[in-house]
């Protein structure tokens, strides 16, 4: 136990050192929340209602996007590449390569919530979350939901050069859909019955209670908490059944 | 336990779907032997190496590599194996010494790390991200991260293609050093020359079966091949494959003498490697 966790440990710190060493990589996962924050703060110009929308809702797309597009792509060029395949074929066991792969992931995601934390603080003077048991829990659920989810849909990607399209085919319409930009109230009721049935939806609202508005905790949100969690073992359970350690020939 | 081979298969068969690319293949691979499988693309030589090496499952057979099941993947198999598949990537920007060090972190008893970037001639370019290196210097970081955890048996999946001449050389006495260390080496190649070179014993695969096995010398000479008499009757060539070339040459004169002709341009050759690898590969 101890080994596998001084291993896990170690394969992490690998991952990490090498996702420092691509710039585009960071520059994508830490700057764009950003320029999205600082874009939508200006647009609406520090109103509070609408930043109240705003921040949660990046925070929500920066869970999805850490996780779930992340790992779909990186999943997809690694078993192109026959990176999974050679690791495949050392004594690592396949676990901890690949939790240490997921760790690289949730680490981005909670560098990217904090982020956005600081940045309502200090740009838009918002407080300090005011529940942080609900803020810690939908991040984790949300990490947990979008990374099985990440890793399932890289299963449906045929090849690397089709990655971008196959993920933005499902993220762009999701954060539109799920209040990422905008209130939802101004959205047709079909589109938010869809949102509603989808995972983001819910999970910015568990961010909202817990990044900007106090609605009353965990409690009030057993809904969007199940939602998330059926998602996540639909994902856990196409990840693992469909994985596979080489591309797909011929 | 010494004597026991390091690879034993017997009656190996692989189907895919429809396919069946393996079809009742058997050999066995001795301690510190270089065993070589020759033979044209689509053979049936990848899927057989990577029933062995743990990446699929056999139809049915029995294999047993290093005393283990390789279709179980157990750990303590993985450890004294090095893989070197036909085409496998690797980070792109992982520097050559640093992912050396890494993977030397997944065995317990690796071999020092410089000394493997030495071995396979990477020693220049220790600090090169991994993206920057040419075809044949991947090739080489591949037989690096096959040789760091010290394994006592190690597959080279067409470890030399792509190689131009030299570079083939050089790759070719890094290999015949891994026979001098006391290590195994299952090597898979279309390159008959690589075979010739670096085999103690080949076997020839085609249509997922082995057509012919043995060491290069006796597969060019006996192993079924057949002497070629061949000659020159009004403009015509004529040749004759046979098992018995004395008997075959006598009737063949006699019959000349006798009708009062000159067997013009008579030659008597004996098959190299290349003409069985040739013959027996041979479409149709």
């Amino acid at each position: 136990m101890a080994d596998s966790l001084a291993l896990l440990w170690r394969q992490y710190r690998f991952e990490r050192h090498l996702f420092w060493r691509n710039p585009s990589a960071a520059f994508f996962n830490f700057l764009l929340p950003l320029i999205f924050l600082a874009l939508f703060g200006a647009i609406v110009s520090g109103k509070r209602h609408e930043l109240d929308v705003i921040v949660p809702g990046i925070a929500g797309m920066s869970v999805m996007a850490t996780t779930f597009t992340a790992l779909a792509y990186n999943l997809t060029f690694l078993r192109e590449q026959g990176v999974l395949k050679r690791m495949r074929g050392t004594p690592l066991p396949s676990g901890i390569y690949l939790g240490g792969l997921a760790l690289n992931a949730v680490t981005n995601a909670a560098i990217q919530i904090a982020i956005v934390v600081l940045a309502g603080r200090i740009f838009f003077g918002l407080g300090w979350p005011p529940d942080g048991l609900e803020l810690v829990v939908f991040v984790a659920l949300g990490v947990l939901c979008f990374a099985t989810l990440g890793v399932a849909l890289s299963h449906a990607i045929p090849n690397f050069e089709s990655a971008p399209a196959v993920v933005n085919a499902v993220f762009v319409p999701v954060i539109l859909i799920s209040g990422v930009f905008f209130d939802v109230k101004h959205v047709p009721s079909f589109l938010r019955d869809i949102a509603q049935a989808l995972p983001l939806d819910h999970l910015i609202t568990g961010l909202s209670g817990g990044l900007v508005a106090h609605h009353g905790g965990l409690s009030s949100h057993l809904t969007g908490l199940w939602v998330l969690a059926i998602w996540t073992v639909v994902g856990a359970s196409v990840a693992v059944r469909g994985f596979s350690w080489e591309a797909h020939r011929g | 336990m010494m004597s026991e081979p390091a690879i034993e298969v017997r009656d190996l068969r692989k189907s895919y779907g429809e396919l069946e690319a393996v079809r009742g293949i058997d050999f066995s691979v001795q301690r510190g032997e270089i065993y070589g499988m020759l033979g044209p693309n689509g053979a049936g030589k990848t899927s057989t190496v990577e029933i062995l090496e743990g990446y699929r499952q056999r139809s049915s057979g029995t294999v047993s590599v290093l005393g283990h099941d390789p279709q179980t993947r157990p750990l303590a198999l993985r450890q004294r194996v090095g893989i070197v598949l036909q085409s496998s990537g690797i980070y792109n920007q992982v520097r050559v010494r640093e992912v050396v060090k890494h993977f030397a972190g997944f065995y317990p008893h690796p071999r020092d790390v410089d000394e493997v970037v030495e071995l396979v001639g990477l020693t220049d370019k220790r600090d090169e991200r991994a993206r920057r290196l040419s075809g044949g210097q991947r090739r080489r970081l591949d037989l690096a991260l096959a040789l760091i955890g010290d394994p006592e048996l190690i597959f080279l999946d067409e470890p030399t293609t792509g190689f131009d001449p030299a570079a083939r050389r050089t790759a070719w006495q890094t290999i015949r050093s891994l026979k001098d260390l006391g290590k195994t080496v299952l090597l898979t190649t279309h390159y008959l020359d690589e075979a010739q070179e670096l085999a103690d014993r080949v076997a020839i695969v085609k249509g997922g079966q082995i057509l012919a096995e043995g060491s290069p010398a006796q597969l060019g000479v006996g192993g079924g091949s057949r002497y070629r008499v061949a000659y020159v009757r009004d403009g015509e060539p004529v040749i004759h494959q046979t098992d018995d070339p004395t008997s075959l040459l006598h009737e063949l004169t006699a019959a000349a003498l006798a009708r009062g002709e000159q067997l013009e341009g008579l030659s008597v050759t004996r098959p190299s490697l290349e003409e069985v690898y040739l013959e027996l590969t041979a479409d149709g």
